[in-house]
């Protein structure tokens, strides 16, 4: 559809090119990646965050020492022989737990974003497309869940079954979808008033049709940043979960280090420190990188 | 007036029905979890014979069909019964009752700091959107979004109470105080500083962010440039004629965020190890407390929901635009 108005605009274009200047028509996507790329702070977040996922996922291979493994004295300060970040109360390298842990993190991170993203996207579409009682139910469900504190309540979940990644993540996934669902029925509330989803109808596209390859590609960019930032806030609520003692005790996770050592973190400032230094990393790369598409993708913004 | 007593009515069922909510949600979770209260009593006694067992579900009205079982649920919490916990020999309504004060005095100075220091550095900020200040403003919002919370208040704890101690490590008061005395509140005072200070700068950050956004839109609009044409003194523009409006937003979402920062106290108590909800809700997971934790979330679910409430209202008091607007 839009390349063929674009290519509409260029032959019109063309006529009038040798009188006035027209400046090209650039695909909304391409200039969105321009915008982005001309802010150095999002490109910093994205080199920050190509970084941090080859620390994970690369230099395990490299730096093969097992992270549950008791290499060392216990709480050996930074800068030891063999273990460069220091070790733990148990004698486990911290920079072995910080490059094999990372994957963990990313993952529930990532996959408890994605969980929050489906069901808030689910529920606000539908509310915002139809309307009516059924917006009303809907939005009476997400209340009901914005009402509930969310720590408090993934930490029932995950005290109910027994903590490992699948129910962290699901717990927060759980939990976090209500700023989604709200964003998701704003903005289909918006577009489906608008006057090509009229034209949409009256060549009688099926509902499903409209929500999916009209309405949905159009409320994509808020939706985007949203996502971005969701999994900075899913990696930031596992380390929260995790320091309070509810995380995979098999799985070594950033925020399972923070947890494990929390008794001695007046005596071993390191063992917290330093994983946690690698959690706000990541954040602050992925919310760089959110801002980053907000402002390439946010029409109003880019005025100024 | 007759439009708010209306109003008033329709947010009280809104509120009344929440709450059955979440009371129909723990009765669920207490089905849920594994093990019930007649396995904890068959376990503290030993060996129990099959009619003893179905003699005390009897009499606890578990051999009754669910729904029964659920109104008998929703009874016992109309009367303030919120059950009891093995583990501390308490009804759970007392543990709570004892340990909310606490978590309320952290969370509300917190909330309250951030709210009139971040409105002010936000104001601020929105004077020149591209200044040094601005500029400040929205790094540190970034990074106090980025840090987690616990994280921020473990490194003050390593500087301020290990390296240099100036501050008390953990409690809220030390022992031997008089309480009520003078020294009491100053130790109590001293004890605060730290997690009131971790928890006020990650909304305090997130204020400052959004009061320079909100103020800037609102400077952007047209009755702020016929104010100015008017003559008026850039003062009163912006702090009589903006700064009334540009709170509206911040008001709200801060009202709406009480259960987040609830989220936060949690975690800040376990670090400082703060006699409050947090720990308690800790302690109660860690040693399998069911009632307990289940208790807590259904309680601060309340709180949140009378936050709201009252944020709601408020609102509709101040701003008659909203008033006029639900008259439909």
């Amino acid at each position: 559809m839009s390349e063929q108005v674009n290519s509409q605009i260029q032959d019109a274009s063309e006529s009038f090119e040798a009188e006035f200047k027209i400046p090209e028509i650039k695909h909304p996507l391409r200039e969105a990646a321009r915008m982005f790329a001309r802010n150095k702070a999002a490109v910093g977040g994205l080199f920050l965050l190509l970084g941090i996922l080859i620390l994970t996922l690369v230099a395990p291979f490299f730096y093969t020492v097992d992270p549950f493994d008791l290499v060392w004295a216990p709480l050996s300060p930074p800068g030891t022989e063999n273990a460069p970040f220091g070790t733990d109360y148990l004698g486990r390298d911290i920079l072995a737990g910080i490059v094999h842990g990372g994957s963990a993190t990313l993952a529930v991170g990532a996959s408890a974003a994605l969980l929050a993203v489906i069901i808030g996207l689910s529920i606000g579409s539908l509310a915002g497309y139809y309307g009516g009682w059924v917006d009303e139910v809907l939005m009476r469900i997400t209340e009901f869940f914005q009402v509930l504190p969310t720590l408090l309540f993934a930490m029932v979940i995950v005290a109910l079954f027994r903590p490992s990644i699948a129910t962290v993540a699901f717990a927060i996934g759980v939990v976090s979808w209500t700023a989604v669902a709200r964003l998701a029925r704003s903005e289909f509330l918006r577009i489906r008033s608008l006057d090509y989803i009229k034209a949409a109808r009256s060549i009688s596209s099926s509902n499903r049709r409209i929500i999916w390859l009209v309405i949905l590609p159009n409320a994509m960019p808020p939706l985007v940043v949203q996502a971005t930032l969701a999994v900075g806030g899913a990696i930031l609520f596992e380390a929260g979960l995790s320091f309070l003692g509810l995380s995979d005790p098999n799985v070594m996770s950033w925020g399972f280090m923070i947890g494990s050592s929390r008794d001695y973190l007046m005596d071993a400032w390191w063992t917290v420190t330093i994983p946690g230094i690698f959690i706000f990393l990541t954040v602050l790369a992925v919310s760089l990188i959110g801002d980053g598409l907000n402002d390439a993708t946010n029409p109003k913004l880019r005025e100024r | 007036m007759a439009n708010f007593s209306i109003i008033v009515v329709k947010r009280l069922t809104n509120a009344a029905a929440l709450i059955l909510a979440v009371v129909i949600l723990n009765f669920l979770l207490i089905h849920i979890a594994p093990g019930d209260i007649v396995d904890t009593i068959a376990g503290e006694m030993g060996g129990i014979s099959p009619e003893l067992i179905a003699k005390i579900r009897a009499d606890y009205g578990l051999d009754k069909p669910l729904y029964e079982q659920l109104a008998l649920y929703v009874l016992k919490i109309l009367q303030g019964d919120l059950g009891y916990s093995f583990f501390y020999d308490e009804p759970v309504v007392d543990l709570i009752w004892n340990a909310l004060p606490q978590t309320l005095l952290l969370v509300i100075t917190a909330l309250s700091l951030a709210l009139v220091i971040g409105t002010i550095c936000g104001v601020i900020a929105a004077r020149r959107p591209n200044g040094a200040f601005s500029h400040f403003i929205t790094v540190l919002a970034l990074v106090g979004f980025s840090a987690p919370v616990f994280w921020t208040g473990i490194m003050f704890l390593i500087a301020f109470a290990s390296f240099i101690p100036l501050f008390p490590p953990a409690g809220m008061v030390d022992p031997g105080l008089e309480p009520g005395s003078l020294d009491y509140y100053l130790n109590v005072l001293h004890h605060m500083v730290l997690p009131v200070v971790t928890l006020a700068l990650i909304y305090l950050a997130f204020y400052s962010r959004l009061s320079r956004a909100s103020m800037l839109d609102v400077l952007g609009s047209d009755y702020i440039r016929t104010a100015r044409a008017k003559g008026l003194s850039d003062r009163v523009v912006v702090y009589k004629h903006a700064l009334r409006n540009a709170l509206i937003p911040i008001v709200t979402i801060a009202g709406l965020q009480f259960a987040q920062i609830l989220s936060g106290a949690v975690l800040v108590e376990a670090v400082f190890t703060w006699p409050g909800l947090g720990t308690l809700a800790l302690e109660a997971i860690l040693r399998r407390d069911g009632p307990t934790i289940l208790g807590i979330l259904f309680f601060s679910s309340i709180v949140v929901v009378i936050f709201n409430l009252l944020t709601d209202l408020t609102y509709n008091l101040i701003d008659p635009r909203i008033r006029i607007g639900s008259k439909e």
